[in-house]
């Protein structure tokens, strides 16, 4: 009996806060008494951010920009020229995912990666991923041959051509695997 | 005590179950329920000839580069497309093959308002849309 009182409190508390905790990412709290290790970029735990961002390119993880470029890219009329492509969300959508993007932005994450993009930039607020002072630096020693006339990369904007354990929000060299030029070292 | 107990255990499983509920909501359509919705505001019945013509139509981009339908697509319905600057795969448009495709209204629209305005630089009316699914519909 006693047992069962334990699991129906349980399952009232969680009814009343669990939800709540499933949606915020990560707080000081959470980061204080997690034992995981926070040293790369949050991975992306939202459906909805999956499906709308990721129908056309890879999700990059809100921990990548801070908060002030995720509202000048989704801005009312910003999304209608998203980089030559017209990715218009109705307004109800748009200011769900922005307000998704603006908890977990570099500036508000808790992990490492993230707190180093948020520094480098010094107030800036750029548009693209690749423009961010520290990922332009991490990549400083890579080659055109490796990227921009490699067939199978491309561009620095195709994270995931190289980066094999990106769903896990993991960029450090080890996961790295440039296509035709194997792992990654130095 | 215990009765209170027990229906504040009930309110609470209530409320997890209608809060899962809530979570998205499409609207599922088929095809010929689509053909309808667009059927109402057009003044022609569809023609898949001219859905053909529209959906090869060739429009200059403001990138000096010519843009149609298949730029993404690709030329055959049945196969994936790729979408033609991020390279990612775009699941085929014949129903026969993708029986997701056309099955939730909103997402329908959605498409058709953001690639007629990138495709053609403006919406799409009812009477291309119409033409264009009766087109796709017959692959």
């Amino acid at each position: 009996m006693k047992l069962l009182r334990w699991f129906a409190v349980s399952l009232m508390l969680f009814s009343v806060f669990g939800t709540g905790i499933a949606y915020a990412e990560d707080g000081f709290l959470s980061w204080l008494l997690s034992v995981e290790r926070k040293n790369e970029v949050a991975p992306v735990k939202n459906e909805v951010y999956e499906e709308e961002c990721g129908s056309c390119h890879y999700p990059y993880q809100p921990g990548l920009l801070p908060s002030g470029s995720w509202q000048k890219l989704l801005a009312a009329d910003a999304l209608e020229d998203h980089f030559g492509d017209n990715a218009e969300l109705d307004n109800d959508l748009r200011t769900e995912l922005l307000s998704f993007l603006e908890q977990n932005a570099a500036d508000k994450s808790y992990f490492k990666r993230s707190r180093k993009i948020f520094s480098s930039l010094k107030g800036e607020t750029p548009l693209r991923i690749t423009e961010v002072p520290y990922i332009r630096y991490k990549h400083e020693e890579l080659t055109d041959d490796m990227v921009k006339n490699n067939p199978k990369v491309k561009s620095l904007s195709f994270c995931n051509a190289c980066h094999r354990e990106i769903k896990y929000g993991r960029f450090d060299d080890d996961t790295v695997d440039i296509p035709g030029y194997g792992n990654w070292t130095w | 005590m215990r009765q209170i107990f027990f229906k504040m255990l009930q309110v609470s499983m209530v409320f997890l179950f209608s809060a899962s509920l809530l979570e998205a909501a499409p609207i599922p359509t088929t095809l010929p329920d689509l053909l309808k919705f667009y059927q109402v505001d057009s003044a022609q019945s569809f023609d898949a000839e001219r859905g053909k013509e529209f959906w090869l139509r060739k429009t200059m981009g403001d990138d000096g580069a010519p843009r149609q339908c298949t730029s993404c697509h690709g030329d055959d319905l049945a196969k994936i497309g790729k979408h033609n600057k991020s390279g990612k795969k775009i699941e085929p448009m014949s129903p026969t093959v993708n029986k997701e495709r056309y099955s939730d209204r909103e997402k329908v629209e959605k498409w058709f308002k953001r690639n007629c305005k990138w495709t053609i630089g403006r919406e799409c009316t009812s009477q291309e849309k119409g033409d264009v699914l009766k087109y796709l519909s017959l692959h």
